[in-house]
């Protein structure tokens, strides 16, 4: 199989609330970025003929929320545009269908969601489930996670003090990151004793409210050149859906995320993942869930979450080295802020938290409650 | 220069439930699997032949937040993988290049596309669509699909007699399409002869715009699969070849809005670049039969003329000629067109399943009596966005 390139990226500084800006001023610097990096340009035999978004229609509060973008993402001018209404780890996964159809050889990727704009992310959430049961019954991201910990910590004895063990090195890492939203730092004690949220999860081990928005360019392997040097390439992808009711599923481990890394390291041709893969990004909502997303990964061993975060696990994989979502990354985009972190890593960019040494990065992302959908990419240099 | 696919890709398996404007009896992932059962069962294959689904439709009309998750228990998403891409109104069509580009890939060999919405549960379709301007400077002005800017540009062009019988005798034909198809949701029975009873007497929306030429608001979903090459000619006697899809978009600013500056319209542009890209010199010589996105009856002969790139009068003389008839030069929209069916997110895939159905002699009571090798179909949404795609009976352009 071709392989397909990201050239670059740009990412907007996350924030808790970026109420000086509109979401489509946020692109445009975006977007203003990488041309000014690349020099790619629109139309015409050589240009972008085709952009694909990645928003959300309640996020946004607007139906065809890309509609609102297409001036700022370069569609506007007749250029055709399709929207990722998934979280964005799926566009690439997309945009490098497209490429290898042979529809498309430039491809520019923009995603945003400003969780600030709404009164609660739960309720979006609890929107997620069916009006007969699961809405009545107040489901939503944060409670059904909150299940998912109960039940992860039930099978694997990870303790508290484990988890604040995560969020505390996220806050670490996060200081180094330009982009990262939620840069305080912690002791153990303060997320031990932070107020609890939605039992067992504590309000520290969940993301920050965030603000964001991410381009990239994607090109063949004819054309990277033209745009980069150092392109990182997307060797391996794949997503997998969960059931949605809560009890057919088993909450403590993830066979969608198995499955999905199956797909993702087998088209990457990675036999053993832990010998291949030194770069991870995880989208870690809920600090349980980093441990639970590497099980899935396949990079730490089941139901030994507590010994790997113990044992420097996460030193050894470069787990987050952005600071992650528990960081702060806007929900629709975590894994998209994922892959821009990857891509600087193994470009050797990333500036105060580079890594020494990587070559594989496995990038993870979820959307639904308790990660009932999940996706896999394989970046490497 | 012809455009080339990685590899080909063709329509195995088309599924559609009827189109109403309630069903109480279904829910949302009931109502899906009823489309799903009938594409597999279509394709002669089962779930497990399925490698990828991709599902679309407009969230904010059924009011729920990213649907896909709970409509696995009606897709047979199961343990798959799985994409929701959205656009608007050309959701449908999107679903489908999205899925040939799946296909053309080779990274998925067959792939299961959805598009639905069940419209009932909007309660106002034209709120929903609404809600999509611009809060700031926008919405206060926004009328959703219901304008009368087509209109009152035919009319300044034609003359308000000629615009108004060319519009309503253009909605009257969808209407005599659509009483062929049993799966069509608005069936009136109209004849001609009431054309002028209807240009006085239906009841008024905005401006020129009257009801009868607008579409419907319906319920409903359609499912396509489909596969490789390879695959498609196990799997099916009458594979239909997808050969090229386009989408083009036009910006929503208020200059552009008021004061064209972008003076083509995207569905010239589409028709345009893709014909251009396949070497199709006279689009009316070629095509067999036209699925087109027509939400009212004055966008369906403004935009005849752009997707046949015909100038002046040429498309509204082809109207008032039944050049546009099933015995026409051109059929357009056998099925009856947006008119008469328009669950929104599922409209612009009946066009290419419509195509197809015409292509394998698969429309039942109201399969075109001539051959049927080469077809259009277009897909409209957002503000003025085209999706526009060609598809083929046989494998050799």
């Amino acid at each position: 199989m071709k392989r397909v390139a990201i050239c670059a990226v740009a990412q907007h500084e996350i924030k808790g609330n970026i109420w000086c800006k509109r979401f489509q001023d946020m692109l445009l610097d975006i977007l203003e970025e990488l041309q000014g990096e690349t020099g790619f340009t629109f139309g015409g035999e050589k240009g972008v003929k085709n952009i694909i978004t990645c928003s959300d229609d309640f996020f946004d509060a607007r139906t065809i929320s890309d509609n609102a973008v297409n001036d700022v993402v370069g569609a506007g001018n007749y250029r055709g545009e399709q929207k990722m209404a998934q979280e964005g780890l799926n566009a690439i996964g997309y945009a490098m269908a497209v490429i290898l159809s042979g529809h498309d050889d430039v491809i520019y990727l923009a995603g945003h969601c400003k969780e600030s704009l709404t009164a609660s992310r739960n309720q979006i959430a609890n929107m997620a489930y069916d009006p007969f049961y699961g809405r009545c019954l107040g489901l939503d991201y944060l409670n059904t996670a909150g299940l998912q910990a109960r039940a992860y910590m039930e099978k694997t004895g990870i303790t508290q003090e484990q988890l604040a063990k995560v969020v505390v090195r996220a806050r670490q890492w996060a200081s180094r990151n330009a982009y990262a939203n939620e840069k305080t730092q912690l002791d153990p004690g303060d997320v031990l004793f932070s107020p609890v949220l939605c039992d067992p999860i504590r309000s520290l081990h969940a993301y920050p409210v965030s603000d964001g928005a991410v381009g990239m360019l994607l090109a063949s392997e004819e054309r990277a050149h033209e745009f980069t040097d150092n392109p990182v390439w997307i060797t391996g992808f794949g997503n997998c859906m969960d059931d949605y009711f809560m009890g057919r599923r088993d909450l403590a481990s993830s066979p969608a995320l198995k499955k999905a890394a199956r797909q993702a390291y087998q088209m990457a041709g990675i036999r053993k993942p832990p010998k291949s893969v030194n770069l991870v990004e995880v989208m870690d909502c809920y600090a349980h869930q980093q441990p639970l997303w590497l099980e899935g990964l396949g990079l730490c061993d089941e139901g030994k979450g507590g010994d790997f975060i113990d044992e420097y696990g996460p030193a050894r994989y470069n787990v987050n080295l952005s600071g992650g979502m528990l960081a702060g990354r806007p929900l629709m985009i975590g894994g998209l802020y994922g892959v821009a972190e990857a891509v600087l890593q193994l470009q050797g960019r990333a500036g105060e938290h580079q890594a020494a040494d990587v070559s594989c990065a496995a990038v993870q992302s979820t959307t639904g409650g308790a990660g009932q959908f999940q996706t896999v990419a394989v970046l490497e240099r | 220069m012809t455009h080339k696919k990685n590899r080909n890709v063709g329509i195995v398996g088309i599924g559609m439930t009827e189109i109403s404007s309630h069903k109480e009896d279904q829910n949302q992932p009931e109502m899906i699997n009823e489309a799903v059962r009938a594409a597999l069962a279509d394709a002669g294959i089962t779930r497990d032949d399925i490698d990828c689904v991709v599902h679309g439709n407009m969230e904010l009309f059924e009011m729920i937040h990213q649907p896909d998750l709970w409509h696995m228990i009606g897709t047979g998403a199961l343990g798959k993988p799985q994409f929701r891409i959205t656009t608007g109104g050309t959701t449908g069509m999107t679903l489908i290049a999205a899925a040939d580009n799946l296909v053309a890939s080779g990274m998925y060999d067959v792939v299961m596309a959805i598009g639905f919405n069940k419209l009932q549960e909007a309660g106002s379709t034209t709120g929903g669509i609404t809600n999509m301007a611009d809060p700031l400077w926008y919405r206060h002005l926004q009328t959703g699909a219901l304008t009368s800017t087509s209109a009152n540009l035919s009319i300044e062009e034609f003359g308000k007699a000629r615009a108004r019988r060319a519009a309503m005798k253009h909605r009257i034909m969808m209407d005599k399409h659509a009483s062929l198809n049993e799966r069509a949701h608005r069936r009136f029975g109209l004849e001609y002869d009431q054309m002028e009873d209807l240009m006085k007497n239906s009841p008024p929306l905005i401006g020129e715009l009257r009801l009868i030429h607008m579409c419907s608001q319906s319920d409903g979903a359609c499912v396509m699969i489909l596969a490789s090459e390879e695959k498609a000619k196990k799997m099916s006697r009458k594979p239909v070849w997808i050969r090229d899809h386009i989408a083009v978009h036009r910006e929503e600013t208020a200059s552009n809005a008021y004061f064209p500056i972008l003076s083509e319209t995207s569905q010239r542009v589409a028709a345009r670049r893709l014909f251009a890209r396949n070497g199709i010199d006279n689009p009316i010589e070629y095509f067999d039969v036209f699925e087109m996105y027509d939400p009212s009856a004055w966008w369906g002969i403004e935009w005849l003329r752009d997707f046949f790139l015909l100038e002046g009068d040429e498309a509204i003389k082809m109207v008032e000629d039944g050049d546009w008839d099933l015995d026409g030069k051109v059929p357009v929209n056998p099925s009856g067109g947006v008119t008469a069916s328009n669950p929104i997110s599922a409209t612009a895939m009946l066009k290419p399943a419509e195509v197809a159905l015409q292509m394998r002699g698969d429309a039942g009571t109201h399969q075109l009596k001539r051959e049927v090798r080469h077809g259009l179909a277009s897909g409209f949404g957002g503000v003025m966005w085209t999706e526009l795609m060609i598809l083929e009976r046989d494998l050799n352009w």
